[in-house]
């Protein structure tokens, strides 16, 4: 298989819908400068650069959707989500049932996160949680570019407004991408490692601390199952339950805020419907409540690390020790 | 008769206005009685509605905000699914999941109906992107107010419309209120058509109580914007007679300002100027009037007959 970073594994999903589906166009901040391809191919009615301006690129994507175009914008850094609230969660999110269903909104909106760039608390704040909890929308992060381009596909097919997160620090980091037509299903998760002892339940880079935490516990005699979401919404609960009901121990694992963040959820999700099967309480691990710092050093302490998972595991699989 | 050919007849207009003010009594009173939710009018601005909705042909697209009531009603939409979806009711037009403040009506063209104060400035420009890009003939017509002209959205989508050459006929209807708050304390300017200007994008202010004035106005500026593919700003000049939220006690309106106002009511300035060409008899004008009174009984009593959507139902259209 080919290998290829995420970037480009987005920008592979871009140009197999848009040849797919002529009423794909893309739009956003600098997008045109960046993709050049894109509009060597397609031309420039269909791949525009746009004032640096989210809520109106969100807006006229919105009004698009909505009226039969198929958009997906680039927005560049989620906290400049917070300049396209109103058209993401009050017009693209609620408009379909405010409507009673007169109009769907097939867009997807990108938007780069997370630690890696040292770029400070306003370009790298993951609130992906924020969108999870409004009504309409779905979520998506991927961890890897075959997923990306997979998960993508499926995000400009669906007729939904995809609110679609790409991690900075994954972003030019190659993984193979099987050549050909793959469209990876929103809303289900996937298993990367089978393990009977704890279930680590992640997204995004965590999901790569996960799995090197699974290495160390294996080391140690401890066999980790662990959990790409891939979408946050739809959440896939069963794959969630299936495995909490095996192992009767979790660890959620996220970059975002711990307060209220997808972990909550989880976490609530399995003390309502697997309590019984739990052999011990329910870890999450997340970063602070507070803005991310650029220095280095901080930024990477801001997320949870291989070693902290490896630690909070055991723990839960060795409570004598804790 | 076709649209057009009832467009030019005044007293076709005289009509719909005397529907639009019928209709929002309606629902004042029912709100007053407790039977229906409170509600934004547009009492006072009929002209500035039916003159422009007149001038639009059947694939033009509306865009409009929470006072819409003229709007719809110009464009043909059924008074009694309108009351239906104001009571909360499974006929109205959005099946009574948006009340009066947000009323799309796809069929009549009316889309995307957001009570967010500039999000249909935000909108249009989309909306105009898939009526180029579809190759659809159908220009697009935002109907926004001088509050939201104070919005950076208003700024942003007139800036990206000039930009890409979308057909856009942004409709202000400048009538003086922002919520609760004169525009005198918010605009920094007291004409909207003066915005427009630094885009490159022609505009013009009109009288927004003369439902003629408003008419040829409108069918000028809805030409050129066919013409020119390109977008245009009319702003309508007039005022809401009423508060911004019924009930409201306008205790913070300035009596004088609001007396001139209501002296220059653009429905009976239509109508006498329609008697005192020879083009209305007082007996046609009362006939007009019983007319209008009867179909809005008989949409309120629909309405009123209507069933509430079933619980069962709560979340439905959330998702495609």
């Amino acid at each position: 298989m080919p290998a290829m970073t995420l970037y480009d594994a987005v920008g592979a999903a871009l140009v197999e819908e848009m040849r797919h589906d002529p009423r794909v166009l893309v739009f956003g901040e600098g997008i045109a400068t960046k993709r050049h391809d894109l509009v060597q191919e397609f031309g420039a009615l269909r791949v525009r650069n746009t004032p640096l301006a989210e809520g109106i690129i969100a807006g006229t994507a919105v009004g698009a959707a909505g009226t039969g175009l198929r958009p997906v914008i680039d927005l560049l850094f989620a906290p400049f989500l917070c300049y396209a609230m109103d058209e993401l969660v009050n017009s693209a999110g609620k408009l379909r049932y405010m409507s009673g269903g007169q109009f769907s909104f097939p867009l997807v909106t990108l938007a780069m996160t997370g630690a890696g760039w040292g770029v400070g608390a306003q370009h790298n704040h993951n609130n992906e949680a924020w969108f999870v909890h409004s009504p309409g929308l779905k979520v998506v992060m991927p961890s890897n570019p075959a997923d990306a381009k997979g998960l993508l596909k499926a995000a400009i097919r669906d007729d939904n407004p995809v609110m679609f997160f790409l991690d900075i620090g994954l972003l030019y980091q190659p993984g193979e991408v099987a050549a050909g037509e793959h469209v990876a299903p929103l809303g289900k998760a996937a298993v990367l490692r089978e393990g009977g002892d704890v279930t680590l339940v992640s997204y995004g880079k965590t999901v790569h601390h996960c799995l090197q935490a699974a290495e160390t516990l294996a080391a140690q005699g401890i066999a980790a199952e662990v959990i790409d979401l891939r979408s946050l919404k739809p959440l896939d609960e069963a794959t969630i339950l299936a495995s909490v009901a095996k192992t009767g121990r979790l660890v959620v694992v996220h970059e975002a805020n711990r307060l209220c963040g997808i972990g909550a959820e989880i976490a609530a999700l399995v003390a309502e419907q697997a309590f019984a099967r739990l052999k011990a309480p329910v870890v999450r691990l997340g970063g602070p409540d507070a803005p991310v710092a650029a220095s280095y050093p901080l930024e990477q302490a801001f997320v949870p690390q291989a070693e902290a998972i490896a630690a909070a595991a055991e723990r839960l699989c060795r409570p004598q020790h804790a | 008769m076709t649209p057009a050919q009832h467009a030019i007849d005044p007293r076709h207009l005289l009509e719909q206005m005397l529907l639009i003010r019928a209709y929002e009594e309606a629902i004042v009173a029912g709100s007053e009685a407790g039977k229906v939710p409170g509600t934004c009018t547009s009492v006072g601005q009929e002209a500035a509605a039916v003159g422009v909705v007149n001038a639009l042909t059947a694939d033009d697209l509306i865009l409009t905000n929470h006072r819409s009531a003229g709007h719809l009603l110009a464009r043909g939409a059924n008074p009694g699914r309108l009351l239906a979806e104001v009571m909360g009711r499974s006929d109205g037009y959005c099946g009574g999941r948006s009340g009066s403040l947000h009323i799309s009506a796809k069929e009549l063209g009316v889309v995307l109906t957001s009570t967010i104060v500039g999000a249909e400035l935000s909108l249009a420009p989309g909306v105009a992107l898939s009526q180029t890009m579809l190759g659809r003939q159908g220009i697009v017509v935002c109907f926004f107010g001088d509050g939201a002209a104070c919005e950076g959205s208003f700024h942003e989508s007139l800036n990206l419309a000039a930009l890409w050459n979308l057909p856009i006929l942004y409709v202000c209807e400048n009538n003086h209120w922002q919520a609760f708050v004169h525009r005198r304390e918010a605009m920094s300017r007291e004409h909207v058509s003066a915005f427009a200007q630094p885009y490159g994008i022609p505009s013009s202010t009109v009288d927004g109580n003369d439902v003629s004035a408003v008419l040829i106005a409108a069918t000028a500026a809805a030409a050129q914007v066919r013409a020119s593919r390109r977008p245009y700003l009319l702003e309508t000049w007039t005022y809401r007679t009423r508060g911004h939220f019924e009930p409201d006690d306008q205790a913070y309106v300035d009596q004088a300002e609001r007396e001139a106002w209501l002296a220059r009511d653009p429905i009976a300035m239509c109508r006498d100027r329609l008697v005192a060409a020879g083009s209305l008899s007082e007996a046609a004008a009362a006939a007009l009037a019983a007319k209008v009174a009867d179909r809005i009984a008989s949409a309120l009593a629909f309405a009123e007959a209507s069933p509430y959507p079933a619980p069962s139902a709560l979340t439905e259209n959330v998702y495609a």
